[in-house]
């Protein structure tokens, strides 16, 4: 089962700290090494996001992000595990959950 | 129930499948008569009915799972031993898994931990059965999408994952035993199936102090059910209840399981707050209420398991331990904070201290404020005889 870890902060999140870099490269190498690492990855900053939508055939282009929230998604991370326990544990594990928020959601496989 | 739903991980799955063998048990059973197990046959039927199923079916859910899920040993005999017990525990758990809402965890419990029907639900929750159900299907599709296991917790994660269990059986008491929006006050099922479940916690995870603490408090409060209203249904107060109709067998119960709990030395909330209850069920009279303890029990409750509302109840005793004056300078703190400012128990609180110190202007204020944060019906002929009262 894979899930999908989407990392939420504020727009006014501290930049991360060497600290915080290292927690970072900590956690890919054990979720990498166990096995559970699948994927993931940094979202440049909102300012060069593009949101598209198609509307009776005609592509609609727009600047920014979707949402105009406070917090923003700046990474995510693919994690497969056994349970929603399992991937919790995991997830617990980004440094970005101390001043975020992270969504889990389970990923449709077919 | 508790074993397929754990095998499938689908409570769809498993209580279709049930139902089946149900089905088959009333044509089979009256012609080739009662199996010498019919729970274990019934088990049996049912898993066999479901892998069928699932082999029929052969979507992507069906393929995904595992053959080792299919290895449910049915024995003869349906064991009482730790794998039942592992199957009751990881239905519990699972319906009070954190990643479900409140109101979803209280629905799944009452349904697959307690056994009710949706209609028993719909009713004892003040909802219609149709709104139950959809509660109900989309809680088991998230069970079923996202994972959530019907495993009990591993032993690091137990403190934390009983603690929510046990919130959201006493959530089931309080909603039974005192709901803020019914005009009924008392839904003695909602009662009755949070304190059996809280026995069955504690058969099924046996010297775990917390469980014992919160079967205190429900048999404490339960003890006084009767005599908690009057024969219109209004609330009478603690100090007013006749405490010769309070059931001294649960009191007594009660006293042992928070005594046998006490021998572990850990103190968790549940435990504080029983003692608490126990200190007014233990006072013959209300005279003879040890003010002086039940203040104690709330400070070491606010070094636990700090709350604003916590801080109220403390100020409460403090006016029979240290004066109204005393009390209510404790209650303008928490005023002056702000977070309880929709609390009507604040406002009322406030204006009974008001009152003592004879200052009934400013009670009928508060008053009127509590009237107007509050919905039950009950509570609002109270607040009203209040203001009634005063002199004003």
């Amino acid at each position: 089962m894979k899930y999908v870890c989407l990392i939420y902060l504020p727009e006014d999140a501290p930049a991360g700290t060497p600290e915080v870099f290292h927690q970072y490269e900590r956690l890919n190498e054990d979720a990498a090494s166990q096995g559970v690492l699948q994927s993931g990855g940094e979202l440049a900053g909102t300012g060069s996001a593009t949101s598209l939508r198609v509307r009776e055939g005609k592509r609609v282009i727009t600047d920014g992000p979707f949402a105009e929230t406070k917090e923003i998604l700046t990474g995510f991370y693919v994690f497969a595990c056994a349970s929603l326990d399992e991937a919790l544990e995991w997830a617990e594990r980004i440094p970005a959950v101390a001043h975020g928020t992270i969504e889990i959601r389970p990923l449709i496989e077919r | 129930m508790a074993c397929l739903a754990r095998a499938f991980n689908d409570l769809d799955r498993a209580e279709d499948a049930v139902q089946d063998a149900y089905l088959v048990a009333l044509q089979r059973w009256p012609v080739d008569g009662l199996p010498p197990n019919p729970s274990a046959w019934i088990l049996k039927t049912a898993r066999n009915g479901a892998i069928d199923k699932l082999r029929r079916e052969k979507t992507g859910a069906a393929k995904s799972l595992s053959l080792a899920t299919f290895d449910i040993s049915v024995h003869d005999e349906i064991p009482h031993g730790a794998k039942e017990i592992d199957e009751r525990l990881g239905m519990i758990f699972a319906a009070c898994h954190p990643a479900l809402s409140d109101e979803t965890r209280v629905a799944l419990t009452l349904r697959f931990a307690a056994g009710l029907s949706v209609a028993e639900i719909a009713s004892a929750l003040l909802a219609t059965p149709a709104t139950i159900a959809q509660r109900l299907v989309r809680a088991k599709r998230k069970i079923r999408e996202a994972r959530i296991t019907f495993d009990a917790p591993a032993d690091a994660a137990l403190p934390e994952r009983l603690h929510d269990v046990l919130r959201i059986v006493y959530l089931i008491f309080s909603e039974g035993y005192a709901s803020a929006t019914n005009a009924a006050r008392i839904r003695p099922l909602l009662c009755d199936e949070a304190l059996r479940l809280v026995v069955l916690l504690g058969e099924l995870l046996p010297g775990e102090p917390e469980i014992g603490g919160l079967h205190a408090l429900i048999l404490f409060h339960d003890a006084r059910r009767v005599t908690r209203t009057d024969e219109r249904g209004d609330l009478v107060l603690l100090e007013e209840q006749d405490r010769s109709k309070w059931d001294t067998r649960k009191i007594v119960d009660a006293l042992t399981l928070l005594e046998r709990a006490a021998r572990q030395h850990t103190s968790g909330t549940y435990q504080i707050q029983a003692a608490i209850a126990g200190e007014h069920a233990r006072a013959a009279t209300w005279a003879e209420t040890n003010w002086y303890r039940i203040r104690e029990f709330y400070e070491h409750l606010l070094a636990v398991d700090p709350s604003p509302v916590v801080e109220l109840n403390r100020a409460v005793a403090i006016a029979y331990t240290d004066g109204n004056a005393s009390a209510l300078a404790a209650v303008d703190d928490l005023v002056v904070e702000g977070t309880l400012d929709d609390y009507a128990p604040l406002h009322s609180a406030r204006a009974e201290l008001l009152r003592r110190l004879h200052r009934d202007t400013e009670a009928h204020v508060e008053l009127h404020r509590a009237l107007d944060l509050t919905q039950s019906e009950s509570d609002r002929r109270f607040l009203q005889k209040r203001i009634s009262q005063l002199d004003f």
